[in-house]
Formats: C-alpha cells, structure tokens, sequence
C-alpha cells in the first residue's frame, strides 16, 4: 500500500513539476533568452517582467476550438502528442534529483532513460501521418530519421561514462563522480557528443528540421490545435529538461555542489545544486539556438553518421584502453 | 496479488494490440499497433526480474524497429499505407496453418518439463550479461557480431548500386 501511495506522489509531484517548473517556465525563458540574444526586451505586461506571459498563454490555449483536420486519423491524431508528452515524463523516473530524492533507482537507469526517450520519435511520427497533410508528414519522417540517427551518438557516450563508471544507475554515477583524472579525455570528448546529439534529440536550432518553417510550416504539428499542441509543447520542454538534467547526472556531478548551503540539510542542497546546472544546460541550449542558423536535412545527418558516430566509437575504445591502461 | 494483476493487465494489452497488428485493414495502424504489444512484452520481463532485458526491448523494438517498419511503409506506399492489401483469397489456407502449428506449440510447451526451481538472479544484470558474452559465450557472440557487420556492409553496397 505504502508502495502505491508512493507511486501515485511521485507521479503528482513529477508531473507538476513538469507542467509548472519545466513546460511553462521554459516557454517564458525561452522568450527572454531569445530576447536577450537579439537585444529585445521580450515579454514584459503581464505580471512583473512578464513572468506570468505563459500562464495567460496557456489560458487563451485552454479556451480555443479544437479542430479536426479534414481526412485525419481521428484516433491516431488524437493519441500522438500524448505519447510525446508521456514519454517524456517516462524519463523523469530515474533522474537524481539530489541524495535519497529519485522515483526510482533502476539497476539499467540510463538505458531506461535513452529508451524510452526513444518512444518520442513514435508520437511524432504518427502526429505527422495521422494529419493528412504533406508537410505534417514530411516533418514526422525527418524526425524519425534524425532521432534515430542521433540516439547512436548519444547512447555510445552515455556508454563511455558507463564503461568508467561500470554501472547503469544514475545514482552511482552521480556518486562515482570525479571520475579518475587519467579518463578525462574521453568523458570530455563523450560531454561534446552527448552536447551536439542532445541538442539533435530534442529537435532543437541548429538541428530542427522536423519543424523547418521556412519549408515545412511548423513540421509535424502543423494542424495541431491549441490543446494538444501544448501537449506537443510539454513534451519538448519535458524532453529537453530531461536530457539537461541527464547531462548534468552524467558529466557536472549531479546534486553535488562546489560548496554546501548553510542550514538547509543535504537533500534541499542537493536539490538546488541540481536545479541550478540544469537550469544552466537549458540556457545553453538556448543559447545556441538563438545563435545559430539552421543546417540542411543531409548535413545533419552527415553530422551524425559520418563524425559524431565515429568519434564516439573511438572515444569509446579511448575510455576501455585508459581504464585498462590504469591497471 | 499486485503482479496477478500487472500479469492480466500486461496480457490484456498484449492480446488486444496483437488482434489490432492482425486484423486491421491499415498498414499503418499495424504498425503502430505493434508497439504496445512489444511494450506489454517488456512489461512481462520487468515482473520476471530481467530489468535489462526488458530496456533493450524497448530500446531496440518498440523505439527503432517499428519506428523502421512505418518508415518503409511511408516510403514506398505513397505514405497512406490504404492502398496495401493486408489479405487475398488464400484466408481459408492461412487459417488451417495457424491453427495447426497454434496446436503443436500448444502441445510441446504443455509437455515440455520446465524447471520449476526458484533460483534467484544475480543482483546486477547487465554485467552477468557482459560477463557471460565474453566467457561462456564468446564464440556465438563473436559469430553473431560478424554477421551483423557483413548485414550492414551488404545493406550499404545494395543501397549504393545505383552510383
């Protein structure tokens, strides 16, 4: 029973968090990067500096019509932006949010976070198909291409740490970390990687083909309505929150802060420390967006297949000889 | 108790998705009815203890194959997937071979004797897994890692004649 009650909280807690910390607050600094990066001043009328812009967003979304596009797929239109959405928050389970505070500490953690993100590239590619709409379509089978092209990449370098590490949970990783001096090379140049295809991941600028607008109108949620493009909206914030935090997990020592908070107690330091490097990765990824133009659908995957995937071959095998060569 | 049910709900899901993948008129809902399945199969391997197992399967099957099944039928069906006859006249024929060998499997895993025995698995699975390839199994590991690298040479140098 104990057991259940846990289950039903940490879903509640996650999924707000999610909703209000992830989805809603990253739309607002999005924005505010954005503006900032472009000498703006971005939104500003609602609420102080513009803070709650999004809520009131959110609720002109909740009120509008819902549209069906003529010739959908009524089921399957319906069911793709919840995959996304729910694969996204799959991924919440094995994050560490500081010492003792994670849904669960899965023995294959990582691996479970990679595939379930995994799930996403479903979601998307049926919201493409099921919207009868060319560009829609086109913007789903480009996803599906890049995702499943960049989660080698990504994987292989999630893999070099595992290999330093030789465990799976995101827990231990955390507590391995400083990882041993000689391995450095290889888990900096494994950080690069898992930087460049996490941006690939989360369809993000320089890599958002899936939702080119200059050639494919917003890609594969074209005939969204506004409900259930939040819905798209929550899981590409969730996702790209996700993977923030994993790159934090992985590569910046997790809840581990260079110094510890006076009077709160481990897990509330822990819990800010991890907030903070992960609030600071998404403003990266931010950054790079606002920076850069985008690349053309076969330069990214030539990124992938061509540089990306033998480098972390290599670095892989890096990892393997400095650890053998460690004695 | 918990698992009975996780068991009959998993088995609920499974079965329905597997007649969807089977009897549905579309391609596409085929294809995309196949990843609950493949999921509900993963869900049978978390109750039985193989936590890797059942990540690889949803890394693997449920993430990149099925994403590759609906990426061949977008391609090459003029991505509706209606146009695709899903059956011909040979039903009766089809239907007598499935009941035949549904029989056979029903019989030898009937008779089969099973180890009942409670033994319990190692406590981190993935290694075991490791350890196993590269010990008791390196020659079959090693064989099917060749293969694998001869499939994909092929697979480049089929896809690249045209050049």
């Amino acid at each position: 029973m104990a057991e259940v009650i846990r289950i039903v909280l940490s879903v509640v807690i996650v999924f707000t968090f999610v909703a209000v910390g992830v989805a809603l607050f990253l739309v607002l600094m999005e924005r505010k990067v954005s503006a900032w990066v472009q000498a703006r001043i971005g939104p500003r009328h609602v609420g102080p500096y513009g803070a709650l812009q999004t809520v009131a967003d959110l609720l002109k979304l909740l009120q509008k019509e819902h549209i069906l596009p003529a010739g959908a797929d009524r089921l399957m239109f319906a069911a793709a932006p919840v995959v996304v959405a729910v694969a996204a928050l799959l991924s919440y389970v094995v994050l560490p949010w500081g010492p003792g505070v994670i849904v669960r500490d899965l023995g294959v953690g990582v691996l479970y976070f990679t595939s379930v993100l995994s799930l996403e590239v479903v979601g998307i590619l049926t919201a493409g198909w099921a919207s009868n709409n060319k560009y829609a379509l086109l913007g789903g089978l480009r996803s599906a291409a890049q995702m499943v092209s960049y989660e080698l990449p990504l994987g292989f370098s999630i893999l070099t740490v595992a290999t330093i590490t030789g465990t799976l949970s995101t827990v231990r990783m955390v507590e391995a970390q400083p990882y041993p001096w000689y391995t450095y090379p290889s888990v900096i140049v494994a950080g690069l990687v898992f930087l460049v295809a996490a941006t690939a991941e989360s369809n993000r600028i320089p890599f958002d083909l899936p939702e080119a607008e200059s050639e494919l109108v917003a890609g594969y949620f074209s005939e969204y309505s506004p409900l259930r493009f939040a819905l798209f909206q929550l899981g590409e914030y969730g996702s790209l929150f996700a993977t923030s935090a994993l790159f934090v997990t992985l590569f910046l020592g997790g809840w581990r802060g260079p110094f510890e908070l006076p009077l709160v107690g481990p897990v509330v330091d822990g819990i800010f420390w991890f907030l903070l490097k992960t609030y600071a990765v998404v403003f990266f990824f931010m950054w790079v967006r606002w920076t850069y133009p985008r690349f053309r659908i076969d330069q990214l995957l030539n990124v992938s297949w061509k540089l990306l995937l033998p480098v972390s071959l290599a670095n892989l095998l890096l990892a393997g000889l400095l650890i053998a060569g460690s004695g | 108790m918990a698992e009975a049910v996780a068991f009959y709900g998993l088995t609920a899901v499974a079965l329905g998705a597997s007649l969807m993948v089977v009897l549905s008129r579309n391609m596409v809902h085929a294809a995309v009815s196949l990843i609950p399945v493949l999921l509900a199969i993963a869900g049978y391997y978390v109750l039985l203890g193989a936590e890797f197992l059942a990540a690889i399967q949803i890394l693997i099957y449920a993430g990149a194959i099925t994403v590759l099944i609906l990426f061949v039928i977008l391609l090459t069906e003029g991505a509706t997937g209606l146009r695709v006859r899903p059956r011909n006249e040979q039903v009766p024929l089809g239907a007598i071979t499935c009941l035949v060998l549904a029989a056979l499997l029903i019989a030898v895993l009937t008779r089969t004797p099973w180890p009942q025995t409670r033994s319990s698995l190692p406590e981190y699975n993935p290694g075991a897994v490791g350890e196993s390839f590269l010990t008791a199994y390196v020659l079959p590991f090693e064989a099917m890692s060749l293969l694998i690298v001869a499939c994909l040479v092929g697979a480049i140098v089929v896809a690249r004649r045209e050049e």
